[in-house]
C-alpha cells in the first residue's frame, strides 16, 4: 500500500465515522426536538455509501432514498448544510424546505432524498439517458432499499435501463427489513440478485458490512459502466443497527439478531484492517466530533425563512438582472 | 391553409424538434406505429430512433425517465396515450415533477412537457376517455395547458418547451380529424393567458378544451336569436388567468361555464368561486355551469353524447340564464 493509498483508506474510515457520529448527534437533537418529522438513521450501513461514493467523479449523478444522510455526507455535501436542513433552517442544503428525507445539493449533483419508495428509480434512468444522449462522461448512481424491489416502478426502471443501456449503477441496500417487515415476508423470491439479472443487468451480491468488498465491487461495476457496457446492479447485504425511524419500538426483530450484526460493524472491521494506532484513532474521533459539533453550531445559528416567502420554489422564479 | 387538429399537433412537434436538439419525443407507439392516433407518423423516419423513442408500456417508468432526462439537461416531450393511463404515472408527475423544485429549495427545476390526449366522443368507454384536467390543475408546481383550438394544438408545445417547469399539455382526440384554417406561419403561442375567441356583450361563455368549439357553435346559434355571447377560452388551467375572467364578466354581467369534466370539484367550480369572490356585484344573474355528467363514460353513442355538454345544451342554458 502506497502512502497515498493509505491516506485515502484512512479518509474512508474517517468518512464512515463522520456519518456514524453525525447521526448519533442527529438522534440526540431529535430527542431535544431540534429536529422533527421523520428521521431515518443509517447507522450500520456506512460502508455502502462510502464504498460506492469513492468511485465517483464530480460529474456523476447521485439519487437516494429517505435514509440518505450517509449518502449526502459521503458525496461531499456540507455537514453543516445537512444539519441545518434537518433543523428546517434556510441555510440548509434544500433551503429548509425538504428536511431529513429531502436533502438536495446541486454542487455535488445530489438529486435527493426521495421519500416515495422506488420513486427515484425512473428518474435515475432518465438522468443517465440524458448523459448518454449528450455524450457526457458521467454515470448515475441510484441507491434504494430491498423494499423498493417490490414496487412496480423498480421493475419498469430496470427494464428501461437495460433496454436503453444507460450508464447507471443501481445499488440495492438490503438491510433485511422494509420498514419492519422482513424480506421473506415481502418477496416470494428472496434472491434479489436474480431480480436484476432477470432484466439483463449484470448483478452482484456484496458484503455491505465490509468496506473493501463494497469498493472492489463498485470499482468493477463502474469501470464497466464507464466503458459503455450499460447498467449494473449491486445488492449490498447490510443492516441498520438502530430503529427504522424515531417512532419504532422494534417489535419485529430479536435483540440478539441486532447484536450478531453489530459484531460485523463496518467501522470496527475497517479500523482493525487499517491497524491504526490508538493515538491516531483518538485524534480522528476528536476531529470527527469537532466537525459534527461545527455542523450543529451552524444549524443552531441558522435562521428561519420568513413566512412571507412561503410561495417561493413552487415555480421557477424569473431571473432578474442584478 | 386548412389543416386537421392532428396535423397541427404534428407540425408543432416537428418544429420543436427542428428548433432544439435537446428535444426528443418518447411514449408508447410514437415511433414505428406512428402514434396511437397517427399524430407522429413519419417522424421516426425523419428524426431517427434516438429522438423518436418508442417506450414499453411503463407509464411510471418512462414519465419518470422524462423527468430525469429534463433534470439532466434534455427537453423531453413525453406522450401519454390516453388520459386514463396518466394515472399510472401520477406518482411521478405529482410527487416528483411538481415537487422537486420546491423540495430542493429552488435548486432543481424540471423542464419536461407531458402531452396527454384526452376527451370524450369516440366511443372508447370508461377506461379510454375522460376529461381529467381538473385533477392536474389542482397541483401546485405544474403548469396545465388545454389546447382547445388548432392554433394551440400547434403552438402551445413550442412555448411549453421553453418553460423551466413541468408542463402538462392536454390534447383532444375527438377533434383529431377536425379541419380548421391555420396560417402557414402559425407558430409558438403565449401560454400565460386566456383568449377571447369571440367578443360579445350579453354573456360570457367561459370554457376550455372540448368545450371551445362547442361553445363557438352555440354562440353562433345564439347570435341568430339575438343574443351576443362572448367566448373565453381559458387555455391555461393552472395558473388561471383570473384577470381575464373577471374582466369579461364585468362587461357582460353574466357567466356560463362550459366543460366536459365532471361537475364536482372541477375547473368550473374554481372559476365560479373566483367570480363570486371577486366580482359578485357585477353579476346580473347567478353563475351557471354546463358540465360532464358524473358517470364513468358509457360506450353507446347516445349515452356518451349525453354525458358531455353539446352545443344545444349550451344554448338552452344561456336562454335559461338570461330569462329569454
Amino acid at each position: 500500500m502506497t502512502t497515498n493509498d493509505r491516506d485515502r483508506s484512512i479518509d474512508l474510515l474517517r468518512q464512515m465515522k463522520l456519518i456514524r457520529h453525525f447521526e448519533e448527534r442527529a438522534a440526540e437533537m431529535y430527542t431535544k426536538a431540534k429536529i422533527r418529522g421523520f428521521l431515518h438513521l443509517y447507522v450500520g450501513e456506512e460502508a455502502v455509501a462510502v464504498g460506492v461514493m469513492q468511485a465517483l467523479t464530480p460529474a456523476d449523478n447521485v439519487l437516494s432514498t429517505y435514509r440518505e444522510h450517509g449518502h449526502a455526507l459521503a458525496r461531499g455535501v456540507d455537514a453543516g448544510a445537512i444539519m441545518a436542513e434537518m433543523y428546517g433552517k434556510q441555510e440548509g442544503c434544500s433551503g429548509g424546505r425538504g428536511g431529513s428525507m429531502h436533502l438536495f445539493d446541486k454542487r455535488t449533483r445530489f438529486f435527493g432524498g426521495n421519500a416515495i419508495v422506488g420513486g427515484h428509480l425512473p428518474m435515475a434512468v432518465g438522468l443517465a439517458l440524458a448523459d448518454k444522449k449528450q455524450k457526457r462522461e458521467a454515470i448515475t448512481v441510484c441507491f434504494f432499499g430491498e423494499g423498493a424491489a417490490a414496487e412496480g416502478v423498480f421493475h419498469e426502471s430496470m427494464n428501461l435501463a437495460a433496454l436503453w443501456k444507460v450508464p447507471a449503477l443501481f445499488v440495492c441496500e438490503n438491510n433485511q427489513y422494509a420498514m419492519g417487515t422482513a424480506l421473506r415476508f415481502t418477496h416470494a423470491s428472496t434472491d434479489l440478485v436474480r431480480k436484476g439479472e432477470a432484466y439483463g443487468i449484470p448483478t452482484h451480491a456484496v458484503d455491505g458490512m465490509d468496506l473493501r468488498a463494497v469498493i472492489q465491487a463498485t470499482d468493477k461495476a463502474t469501470a464497466s459502466i464507464r466503458k459503455g457496457d450499460g447498467p449494473r446492479m449491486l445488492v449490498c447485504e447490510t443492516y441498520r443497527f438502530r430503529a427504522h425511524s424515531m417512532f419504532d419500538a422494534e417489535l419485529y426483530r430479536e435483540k440478539n439478531e441486532v447484536e450478531e450484526w453489530k459484531k460485523r460493524d463496518p467501522i470496527t472491521q475497517y479500523q482493525q484492517h487499517l491497524a491504526l494506532g490508538e493515538q491516531d484513532i483518538k485524534a480522528m474521533d476528536l476531529e470527527v466530533a469537532a466537525e459534527v459539533q461545527r455542523a450543529i453550531d451552524f444549524a443552531e445559528a441558522g435562521t428561519w425563512e420568513p413566512v412571507e416567502s412561503l410561495l417561493r420554489h413552487v415555480t421557477t422564479e424569473p431571473i432578474t438582472a442584478t | 391553409m386548412k389543416i386537421t387538429y392532428r396535423e397541427a399537433i404534428k407540425q408543432g412537434i416537428r418544429q420543436a424538434m427542428l428548433a432544439d436538439e435537446r428535444v426528443f419525443l418518447m411514449g408508447e407507439d410514437v415511433g414505428r406505429y406512428g402514434g396511437a392516433f397517427a399524430v407522429s407518423k413519419g417522424l421516426l423516419q425523419e428524426f431517427g430512433e434516438e429522438r423518436i423513442m418508442d417506450t414499453p408500456l411503463s407509464e411510471a417508468g418512462f414519465v419518470g425517465a422524462g423527468i430525469g432526462a429534463a433534470l439532466g439537461g434534455m427537453r423531453p416531450i413525453v406522450e401519454v396515450m390516453t388520459v386514463n393511463f396518466s394515472l399510472l404515472a401520477l406518482d411521478q408527475i405529482v410527487n416528483n415533477a411538481a415537487t422537486l423544485l420546491h423540495m430542493s429549495g429552488g435548486q432543481f427545476n424540471v423542464p419536461v412537457v407531458i402531452r396527454i390526449s384526452c376527451g370524450i366522443g369516440r366511443q372508447l368507454a370508461a377506461q379510454h376517455s375522460h376529461s381529467w384536467e381538473p385533477m392536474f390543475a389542482q397541483v401546485p408546481g405544474l403548469k396545465v395547458l388545454s389546447a382547445g383550438t388548432h392554433a394551440d394544438a400547434r403552438g402551445m408545445l413550442l412555448t411549453a418547451l421553453q418553460d423551466p417547469d413541468p408542463v402538462i399539455l392536454f390534447e383532444y382526440t375527438a377533434q383529431l380529424n377536425l379541419e380548421a384554417e391555420l396560417p402557414d406561419d402559425a407558430g409558438a403561442v403565449d401560454i400565460t393567458k386566456s383568449k377571447t375567441l369571440r367578443p360579445g356583450k350579453d354573456i360570457s361563455l367561459i370554457t376550455y378544451g372540448s368545450g371551445v368549439y362547442k361553445s363557438m357553435e352555440a354562440a353562433a346559434a345564439l347570435a341568430t336569436q339575438g343574443i351576443d355571447a362572448e367566448v373565453l377560452d381559458l387555455r391555461v388551467l393552472r395558473p388561471l388567468d383570473e384577470a381575464a375572467i373577471l374582466e369579461s364578466v364585468t362587461r357582460t354581467h353574466r357567466a356560463l361555464i362550459v366543460e366536459d369534466a365532471w361537475r364536482s370539484v372541477s375547473v368550473s367550480s374554481e372559476v365560479s368561486a373566483r367570480i363570486m369572490e371577486k366580482c359578485f356585484y357585477e353579476l346580473d344573474a347567478p353563475v351557471q355551469r354546463v358540465c360532464g355528467v358524473e358517470v364513468p363514460i358509457p360506450y353507446p353513442k347516445h349515452l356518451e353524447d349525453a354525458t358531455v355538454p353539446q352545443p344545444a345544451d349550451i344554448v338552452a342554458a344561456v336562454h335559461q340564464l338570461m330569462g329569454r
